[in-house]
């Protein structure tokens, strides 16, 4: 596990949300994640494991104990995510609970970067580079997706109520999406 | 913004999308007995319709499954889009 203790410098710097500014887009700190690949049929018979849960719909995503979460992000695929120190524990406990099955689990913690967009303009900033539908009609709390964020390529999450959206995207996107999102929010930084 | 279908995520902006090509088209079961002619046909040929036409479609920023589409070539509406390896519906046009 000696690669697991590697660590790289983050390429944003983290700060605090402010979710009760008008925009705030605030690289959030790093955090554990997996890219899960089990077979459809494997999923909906199991329907959790390690308590993530699987079987959620497309698109959808679930908290977990523990600060946790998982992204059904196709039928096949999950994006695992947990605080950073329980990179180690996610990935013992998830192999424990698939062993024997057909899986795929790799760690992409230090691929993928994280930006929290909040604020009573937090959809029209993202809608700047992401053609998404981001009403909440059209994408509840609890959504999860792939998509476009001008021409980058994020994971767009929902976690909850709170209208704060949660971008991820590769670690070299990252000062390419961090300015799209700045240079649309100034649009509404007064507003 | 052309809005395509995916059979497991739903209306979607197509710039999320990657074109496959026309759908339906299996591999010969044995190459080594096809004819120069046949080969060039199964690599090549293809049917290019004024009208509905049966091809893949990758969401390739969303879910990343490959499905198939029926497309109408003259009007560019998507008449129906079904997942890879189901019958395509019979609505008209190509072989
Ligand atoms: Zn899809």
């Amino acid at each position: 596990m000696a690669e697991q203790a590697a660590r790289r410098t983050p390429i944003l710097a983290p700060s605090a949300a402010r979710p009760e500014a008008a925009i705030s887009i605030a690289p959030m700190v790093p955090a554990a994640r997996f890219a899960l690949r089990l077979p459809e049929a494997a999923a909906k018979a199991i329907g959790s494991a390690a308590g993530f849960r699987l079987d959620m719909a497309i698109n959808r995503s679930a908290a977990a104990r523990d600060g946790r979460l998982a992204a059904r992000l196709g039928p096949d695929e999950w994006l695992l995510h947990g605080p950073e120190t329980a990179s180690e524990a996610i990935a013992r406990d998830v192999e424990a609970a698939l062993a024997g099955r057909h899986f795929a689990l790799v760690d992409i913690g230090h691929r993928n970067v994280a930006i929290a967009v909040a604020g009573a303009h937090a959809r029209a900033v993202i809608n700047g580079g992401c053609p998404l539908d981001l009403d909440d009609d059209a994408f509840p709390p609890g959504s999860a997706t792939r998509t476009l964020l001008g021409k980058a390529e994020i994971v767009l999450l929902r976690p909850d109520e709170a209208p704060v959206f949660r971008i991820e995207c590769w670690r070299s996107f990252a000062p390419y999406v961090l300015g799209l999102l700045e240079e649309v929010g100034r649009e509404f930084a007064g507003a | 913004m052309l809005l395509v279908t995916c059979p497991h995520c739903g209306a979607r902006p197509e710039i999320e999308f990657r074109y496959g090509g026309e759908a339906h088209i299996a591999r010969p079961a044995d190459p080594s007995a096809l004819d120069d002619r046949q080969w060039a046909e199964f690599l090549y040929f293809r049917s290019n319709p004024k009208g509905v036409y049966a091809e893949r479609w990758n969401h390739a920023h969303g879910c990343g499954r490959w499905f198939n589409a029926l497309r109408d070539t003259a009007s560019d509406a998507f008449l129906a889009t079904y997942p890879a390896g189901q019958q395509r519906p019979d609505l008209g046009g190509g072989r």
